[in-house]
This record gives C-alpha cells, sequence and structure tokens, in this order.
C-alpha cells in the first residue's frame, strides 16, 4: 500500500467533479472542512457537461423538490466569490406557453398550486406573449411567466464552485474501492494513485451514483434517462426567457422508459439557441437518435418558427441520474457509516445543487439542516425490500 | 513560364460575367466558386468577427473553417468557398453572426 | 444489378477522392450496385480537384502530376453503374439493422438545399479523406493567411491565388507540392519554410527505397522549387504574420529539435500572403459517431483503427484512404480497392477475397510503412506553443485566446480538449474544433504532469450543420 502523507488525508472525501459534487465541496470547505474531491473523467465531465443549465422552479409542484428547488434559486443568487457571473448565471426567468385552451386550464391550476409554496406565476394572456417573446409562433393559447427561472453554464458553474472552494482536486483519479474500518464505517477511498483517507465519503457521482454505492457495499437504484440537446448557430438574442410547452411538466414527471420530447429553448449569453428535451432510458448508449433530433427541431421550431432556417452546428447527448420516486438522494447511507449520498437529481442537478451541497455541509458538520430532508432518504429504497 | 493559373491550366471559359461586393462590381468566370471570384479580384476579407469585429476571408478553401463565411444576396452564412457565383449575386460583407435582424 | 428504387444500395462509399473513386469503381465492377457520395460536385476528392467544366481547363493535368491515373478511374466510374451524388453533405450514418444503413445527406452547393436525402445501403465504405492541422501564431487570422491545401484548392479548382508573393510554411510534403504549384501558376514564393529536418527521412531508409515513386515526386517538387528559385529553410518556422487588415509581412524564426522558437533568430520576409499548415488529420466524425475504433498515428492524430481487409470495428463499415491514416492518394487507392473487393465477399457469403486483394494487401502495408515514417518525421514537437503570445487567438471561431485556454487549463482544471471547450467555447464555433482542435489539445496537456495526453477522437454527432427546418422534415 502506498505511504500516505497530508495531502492524502481529509475531512470529506467527495466522489464526482460535477456540479453536484462541487457544490458540495464549496460548502463543506466553507463550514471549515478540508475537502478532497475524485472523479475518474475531468471537471464537469460527465452529466453537467451535457446540461442546459436549468435552474428552474417552473416545472415542480408543490413538494419536497420543489422546496428544494427554491432554496437553491436564492443560494444561487446568493453566491459569493464572483462566481454567478462567472458562470454565466442569468435570472431570465421562465416562460411556459400552452397550445390549447385546455392546456392553459391545466397550467392555471398548476401556477395556483405552486404559489401556495411561494413559486411566483403571472399568467400571460394569448395576445400578451409576442410582446415578451416576439418570435414565438402565433397561435398559442397563452402562458405563464416564472421569473424565478434562471440560467447558467454548468461547466463553467461547477469549475468556478470547485475553484472558490480550494478542495484538492484530483481528477483522471477513478476510485476503485471504498475503504472500510472494523465496524463497516468508511475510511476512505482507493484509487490508482494510492489510498486517500477521510472519515467521510459523499457520492456525488451522478448517474453512476449506484456503482459507487455497489463499491461501498450498499445500493441505490439509479438510472440513466438519456437526453439530446441541440445548440444552434451563434445568433442574435432571439429568444429571451427560457421558454417550454406545457407538456414538458408531465414528461419530466413520467415513468416511461420510451422516447418523449417537449420543447424546450432557450438562448445563451454566448450566442447559440438550446434546444431540449428528450427522454427515454436505453441505458448509457450514446448511439445518435435522428428520430430524437427530428422531434427537438420539430418541437422548437413549432414554437419559434423563425429557428427553421437557423443551423443546428452540434448536438450531445447525457444521461439524467434517474431514481424511481424522481427524487434525488441525499443524505447517510443507512448501512455504511459515513457514506453519504448525493446523487439522483435526474435532469435538476444543476439547479438542486447548491442546496444540496448546503444540506450534505450541514449533516457533515452536525448542524441542522435547511429544510425537511426525510423526503431524500438514501434508505427509502431499501425500506420497502 | 505560366504567368498566370488560367494560363497554367489551359483555361478558356465562357465570357466573364459580373457580381457585386458591398456595391463594387466584381468580374467572375463561369465555374468559379463566389471566393474565387473574390480572390481573383484581390478582395481577401468579407466577413467581421463577432467579438473582435476583425475581417475574415477564405481560410480552408474546402468548406471546413466556416472562415469564409458571406452574405449572399442577402441570406448570412453562405460558405463562399462552396457556393458558385452566379450572375448577378451580391455579396456583402457580413458582420458577426450576420443575423441582427433577428435580434429581440 | 439492376435495382429498384426503394431497394438499398449493395454499397455506400462516402468521399469520391482517391480512395472513395477506387472502392466505387471496384465494387461495381464486381457487381455490386452503389452510391457514391461527395460534397462537391466533382469527383477526384481534395487531392484530384480541378476546375468545374465551365472553367474550360484544356490543361487540368498541368496541375496534377498523377492526371492520367485520375482520368482512368473517372472513366470505369463512369462506364459502370454507379450512381454519383455530387454535391452531397452526409451530416450522419445511421444502423438500421444487420447490413442495413441509412446515409443522411443535405444537398445544395454548401448543403443549402431544402430537401434531406436518406440513401439506404447493405454496407459503408468511409472514404473521408483527411484536412489540414493548423498550429497557430500570432496574426494568423489575418487576411492572407490562408491554409497551405486552402489555397492549392482554391488554385486548382478556381483558378486563383491569394496573393503575389506567398510564403508557404508549416510541416509536411504538402508544401513542397503547395510551392511548386503556386509558383508554376505565377506566384513569387519568397521561400518554404518547414519546421522539420527533411533529414529525418533518413531515418527510415527501407520505407524510403521500396517507395522510389515517393523518392520521384520529392525530385519533381524540388526541381520545380529550384527553376522558380524557391529558398527552403528547415527547423525554421513562421512565428507571426505581420498586418492590420492583411498579411504584410512574416516573421520567420529558427526552431530547436523540439520546434521551440530560438530568440533571436527572427527575420521578417514581406509578402501579401502566406500559405500555412502543418501535416493532415484523418476525418472520422462520422465513423466515430458510430462507435468505430480509432487508433494513434506516429505523428499524434486519431485514424480510424482497421483490419487487414479494410474492415472499421464496427461490422458493416469499412474505411479506406486518409481517414485510416494520411499516406498519399497512392496508398488510398490500394486501399479503396481493397475495401471494395473485401465488401463484395462480405455481401456475397464469400471468403476473403484472395489474388489481386494479396497483392493490394502487399501494397498496402509498403505504402503504410511509408507513410508512418514520413509522419513521424513531421510530427509537431512540443515546443511550438512557445510562439504563442497569451492574446493570440487559438479558436478562430469563437475567437478564444491562448491565454483563456491556458487559464482553462491551469486555474480550472481542464487537462483535456474537450473540457477546455467547456469551459471557454474553443471548439465549438462553426468548424466545430476541425481548425482548433490539435492546437487546444495541445495546450490543455502543458498543464499535466505528464506533459502530453493522446488526442481524443473528435466527436462530432452532426458532421455539417443540419437547418432545424430540414431535421424537422425528415420522415418520421
Amino acid at each position: 500500500m502506498p505511504k500516505s502523507n497530508s495531502s492524502d488525508v481529509a475531512d470529506v472525501i467527495v466522489v464526482g467533479a460535477g456540479v453536484v459534487g462541487a457544490a458540495c465541496a464549496h460548502y463543506a470547505a466553507r463550514s471549515g472542512l478540508s475537502v478532497t474531491v475524485v472523479d475518474r473523467g475531468p471537471v464537469a465531465g460527465g452529466t453537467t457537461g451535457a446540461g442546459e443549465g436549468n435552474l428552474l422552479v417552473s416545472d415542480k409542484g408543490p413538494g419536497p423538490e420543489l422546496e428544494l428547488a427554491l432554496l437553491s434559486t436564492r443560494l444561487w443568487r446568493e453566491m459569493e466569490d464572483g462566481i454567478p457571473a462567472a458562470s454565466e448565471y442569468e435570472p431570465k426567468g421562465g416562460l411556459v406557453v400552452a397550445s390549447s385552451g385546455a392546456a392553459m386550464d391545466a397550467l392555471r391550476t398548476f401556477a395556483a398550486a405552486q404559489a401556495t409554496a411561494g413559486v411566483t406565476a403571472h399568467e400571460i394572456p394569448a395576445d400578451g406573449l409576442r410582446e415578451r417573446e416576439p418570435h414565438l409562433a402565433p397561435d398559442l393559447a397563452g402562458g405563464f411567466h416564472y421569473p424565478q427561472d434562471a440560467q447558467v453554464q454548468p461547466a463553467l458553474a461547477a469549475a468556478r464552485l470547485l475553484r472558490a472552494s480550494g478542495a484538492r482536486v484530483r481528477t483522471g483519479s477513478e476510485v476503485t474501492a471504498v475503504l472500510t474500518g472494523p465496524a463497516g464505517e468508511v475510511r476512505g477511498v482507493r484509487t490508482p494513485g494510492g489510498d486517500l483517507h477521510a472519515p467521510y465519503v459523499v457520492n456525488a457521482a451522478g448517474t453512476w451514483g449506484g456503482e459507487l454505492a455497489r463499491l461501498a457495499g450498499t445500493d441505490l437504484p439509479v438510472l440513466p434517462r438519456r437526453g439530446f440537446v441541440l445548440v444552434t448557430e451563434p445568433l442574435p438574442r432571439v429568444v429571451r426567457h427560457k421558454v417550454y410547452a406545457a407538456d414538458y411538466v408531465a414528461d419530466v414527471a413520467s415513468d416511461s422508459a420510451a422516447l418523449q420530447t417537449s420543447a424546450v429553448v432557450e438562448g445563451t449569453p454566448a450566442g447559440p439557441v438550446l434546444i431540449g428535451a428528450s427522454r427515454e432510458r436505453v441505458g448509457f448508449d450514446r448511439t445518435l437518435s435522428v428520430e430524437a433530433l427530428r422531434r427537438l427541431a420539430r418541437g422548437a421550431t413549432a414554437l419559434f418558427p423563425v429557428l427553421a432556417g437557423v443551423r443546428a452546428t452540434r448536438t450531445y447527448a447525457g444521461f439524467r441520474p434517474y431514481l424511481p420516486d424522481h427524487l434525488p438522494a441525499i443524505g447517510a447511507d443507512p448501512r455504511v457509516p459515513g457514506l453519504l449520498h448525493a446523487c439522483g437529481h435526474e435532469g435538476a442537478g444543476i439547479g438542486l445543487a447548491p442546496a444540496t451541497g448546503l444540506v450534505i455541509a450541514r449533516l457533515l458538520t452536525g448542524g441542522e439542516p435547511p429544510l425537511d430532508v426525510k423526503p431524500f432518504d438514501p434508505g427509502r429504497f431499501t425500506a420497502a425490500a | 513560364m505560366a504567368r498566370t493559373p488560367a494560363e497554367l491550366a489551359g483555361a478558356e471559359p465562357d465570357p466573364p460575367f459580373e457580381i457585386t461586393f458591398d456595391g463594387r462590381t466584381v468580374t467572375a468566370l463561369p465555374g468559379q466558386t463566389l471566393a474565387a471570384a473574390l480572390w481573383g479580384a484581390g478582395i481577401l476579407a468579407w466577413r467581421t468577427t463577432r467579438a473582435g469585429g476583425r475581417p475574415r476571408g477564405a481560410f480552408c478553401g474546402i468548406g471546413q473553417c466556416y472562415d469564409c463565411l458571406a452574405t449572399v444576396n442577402g441570406t448570412p452564412n453562405r460558405r463562399a468557398c462552396l457556393v458558385p457565383a452566379r450572375p448577378g449575386d451580391a455579396v456583402t460583407t457580413q458582420e458577426g453572426h450576420g443575423h441582427a435582424p433577428l435580434g429581440v | 444489378m439492376p435495382r429498384s428504387a426503394s431497394e438499398p444500395y449493395d454499397l455506400a462509399v462516402l468521399g469520391a477522392g482517391p480512395a472513395g473513386l477506387a472502392g466505387a469503381v471496384a465494387a461495381s465492377e464486381a457487381g455490386l450496385s452503389v452510391a457514391l457520395l461527395d460534397s462537391s460536385g466533382q469527383t477526384g476528392g481534395q487531392y484530384f480537384r480541378h476546375p468545374a467544366p465551365a472553367l474550360r481547363a484544356r490543361r487540368p493535368h498541368a496541375l496534377h502530376h498523377d492526371w492520367p491515373a485520375f482520368a482512368r478511374l473517372r472513366r470505369r466510374l463512369e462506364a459502370g453503374t454507379t450512381d454519383h451524388f455530387g454535391a452531397h453533405h452526409v451530416w450522419t450514418v445511421t444502423r438500421e439493422g444487420d447490413d442495413a444503413w441509412t446515409v443522411h445527406a443535405l444537398t445544395g452547393a454548401d448543403g443549402d438545399g431544402e430537401r434531406p436525402v436518406r440513401i439506404p445501403a447493405r454496407a459503408v465504405l468511409l472514404a473521408t479523406g483527411s484536412s489540414e492541422r493548423h498550429l497557430p501564431f500570432p496574426g494568423w487570422t489575418l487576411p492572407g493567411v490562408v491554409a497551405a491545401g486552402g489555397a492549392q484548392a482554391m488554385l486548382k479548382s478556381g483558378l486563383v491565388l491569394p496573393g503575389r508573393r506567398i510564403v508557404v510554411a508549416g510541416s509536411g510534403p504538402l508544401l513542397l507540392a503547395v510551392a511548386s504549384s503556386l509558383a508554376a501558376a505565377g506566384a513569387d514564393v519568397p521561400a518554404v519554410v518547414e519546421a522539420s529536418g527533411y533529414l529525418g527521412y533518413a531515418r527510415h531508409p527501407r520505407a524510403l527505397a521500396t517507395n522510389p515513386h515517393k523518392l520521384l515526386e520529392a525530385a519533381v517538387h524540388g526541381s520545380a522549387l529550384l527553376r522558380h528559385r524557391v529558398r527552403t529553410l528547415t527547423r525554421h518556422a513562421v512565428t507571426e504574420a505581420h498586418g492590420t487588415d492583411r498579411v504584410e509581412a512574416v516573421t520567420v524564426t529558427r526552431l530547436d529539435r523540439d520546434w521551440r522558437p530560438v530568440p533571436g533568430t527572427g527575420r521578417r520576409i514581406a509578402c501579401d500572403a502566406l500559405a500555412v499548415g502543418h501535416g493532415l488529420i484523418p476525418q472520422t466524425e462520422l465513423a466515430t459517431t458510430l462507435g468505430c475504433a480509432t487508433r494513434r498515428t506516429p505523428d499524434g492524430t486519431a485514424a480510424l483503427a482497421l483490419d487487414d481487409l479494410q474492415r472499421t470495428s464496427v461490422p458493416g463499415l469499412w474505411a479506406a484512404g486518409e481517414t485510416g491514416g494520411v499516406g498519399g492518394w497512392r496508398l488510398a487507392r490500394v486501399e479503396g480497392e481493397l475495401a471494395g473487393l473485401a465488401v463484395a465477399a462480405h455481401l456475397r457469403g464469400r471468403p476473403a477475397p484472395g489474388g489481386r486483394a494479396r497483392e493490394l494487401r502487399r501494397r498496402r502495408d509498403r505504402l503504410r510503412a511509408f507513410a508512418d515514417a514520413m509522419a513521424a518525421a513531421h510530427a509537431p514537437g512540443p515546443g511550438w506553443t512557445g510562439w504563442l503570445t497569451d492574446d493570440t487567438d487559438v479558436c478562430r471561431c469563437e475567437e478564444v485566446t491562448a491565454g483563456r485556454v491556458r487559464e482553462a487549463a491551469g486555474d480550472l482544471g481542464a487537462r483535456d480538449a474537450r473540457t477546455v471547450k467547456l469551459l471557454t467555447r474553443a471548439g465549438m464555433g462553426w468548424c466545430q474544433g476541425r481548425m482548433c482542435a490539435a492546437a487546444v489539445a495541445c495546450l490543455a496537456a502543458a498543464g499535466t504532469a505528464e506533459g502530453t495526453v493522446p488526442p481524443s477522437a473528435e466527436r462530432r454527432p452532426l458532421a455539417v450543420p443540419v437547418p432545424l427546418g430540414v431535421l424537422a422534415s425528415e420522415p418520421e
């Protein structure tokens, strides 16, 4: 066994250099802990680098995920060290549009329920839509504006959070074992470059969180839910908000493995427009799906006809970490003392990262969690078995 | 020794025709791309970059670098090194992304 | 073989350069139905690029030493039943099942056509060639600084030059050919500036001795350069291009063995154009999107990994020519023919082809050995980044400077081109990193303990930009 030295010892090891791992490192370090972040790939090399950077409350109904999102929304806004600006943080708001009167009624009911949980939503009548989004198709029935929705560039956000945390970052270093003591308690992790020691290990391995759980002798049923994003040529600001069709909310909540798509369109400070969102459970298969791209293009051009003449210059696939009840696992593992999970955020990981990091930091330091964490208990999947 | 590329290749093209670049008349030969016609007139730049506003023209010459993007007859982002010149074509210097009218 | 319109082709050949032409001809003559696609309207690829018919060039051979070989291939193609789809820009290939592929293409001179095309085929031969490798230097984005192969392409197809006094610089055997063509077409070429020494060839005497035509080629270019009084400076590089709105002069600096510029050795050469390139990179994106494995070539590029019969690692996909490693048009032609024969044998359920194929394999191996020797001799040295200033644009499309790439590789911990791209936008623009990926990979690797990181094979799931309206109109 390689000899350990001080750089191999920390208060906590975070496995995963995506945005959730970076946020865990950030808040843990601010709580005075020494942190080492390990990832087999580069910074933001997994789902973070394939995300659009959504910080959304608009797509969440009342419940624990919305509470996590509302806290995150505030934390993103209040983040220090220039992180928001350096991460292209834009509090641009969301606009959810309905194509029919019935869909508009459903949106109205949804928004009314959200209002009781602290979400601000303004109804926009059909004739008010184009004032907010001049390129929107003329035949829509109306929509809701959500001023709390925002966007960041996720890879920059992860890299800046990590940098600000001051954590030791070991990328390109795969965890091959979780080290445990006589009582089964966590002692650290093994990597090809040597053992790293810490009394706590945070599983922020995202879609690969199930693999890390297995290495630690426990389990977490994280499954990949594939999504494609289409990216256009650089444009001036043609889309002001994050604009999406009302059926997106139903797709997010669905448990189907089959391909689902709903139009999500947004501009970026750099110029390109990002187009989502597709969902399908096909394992870790990156094969290009022309059908998924066709549907994304059709949805986007139906909302914004002007995009028909615009070219997609690239596309990429990412794998959302999906847990069966669509809620992340945040908290202590029931079987392995010292192991905490912070993964399974599905398509909302960028948005939910700060609140997740804060919860983990509080749990590590014995503080009071900022919200009720029971719904995110990683033990909820094993309890029933 | 050949003085010009056309002499070297023994080219005897059909009569030349006219296109315009920013309103100025440029002579093109049938079979030339827009980029070739512009080079033939000593014009090496026909767009400016998005961030720095720097002049650019054809670089790779084979349709891969997209540096030769031009606004042709009002349509932005045409690859001038691939698009054949046609009589009356109006090439205008493309500024940045070329889509300013779409901005909101 | 007669084929109804709805039936798949036996073989779709992507690329109508020497490899694709030879592959299409061999497969067609073996009785297969063949679709040959190329983004250009004409066959020939980059090497045999030639003027459009309307230019009525009576001596296209004046621009090519090997024109008769191309003319023969073209005649055989035209005599056969191959369907040639010119001006078809393949944006992806999808697998539909065993021996079932769909080739998705845009149409029009620059892919601007309204109607997308889908061509079904039982096998696919990737003959997509190569593109130039570029190493940035201060001033390389000035108008008048053009790719070496680009200058030659514009000359061969459009009969034009970027200037009157053209410095040719970079590395690789292409430079001599470019300088000869430019000089023959009337340009004044004050210098050919080669970063390597040609002495590198001498380390591979066997490869040279068994490839006499390469010596002949070098002699032809050499004598042409002598005739035009072109000076060749080895172990030198253009380390800066000067000018405001176009290039007016370049600084040429001596390099050490690692391509590090030697301080105090720079001198200015006046010119009104610079043709520059640092070798060629296999174009592999259609293949890597389909999961084809790659190998690292002696000069640090990623080429498709191929077996003895030109098969990629994905059953049903063959490759020939530079996409499997840069090696010149003769190698491409040999590989194309071999692949065509191999596909025919596969589709007929016959064993691996013998006879002719054995001879082709022998020639391929000999030419490949020579190509590897050339690649090793011209592999960029790690010191080239020494001529980059922090304000030099590395990514031409997104105007990302070397300083920003270095910051991402330093402070932000990026160690590979993909992460640099995510953090800086280098490689995210129109060309999708085709011009800057090699340089970005070097700069990212400079931050690692090892100093070098093998460049990962480029992933570009959209091989060309696709209008959203066209994508939306794809059939379900």
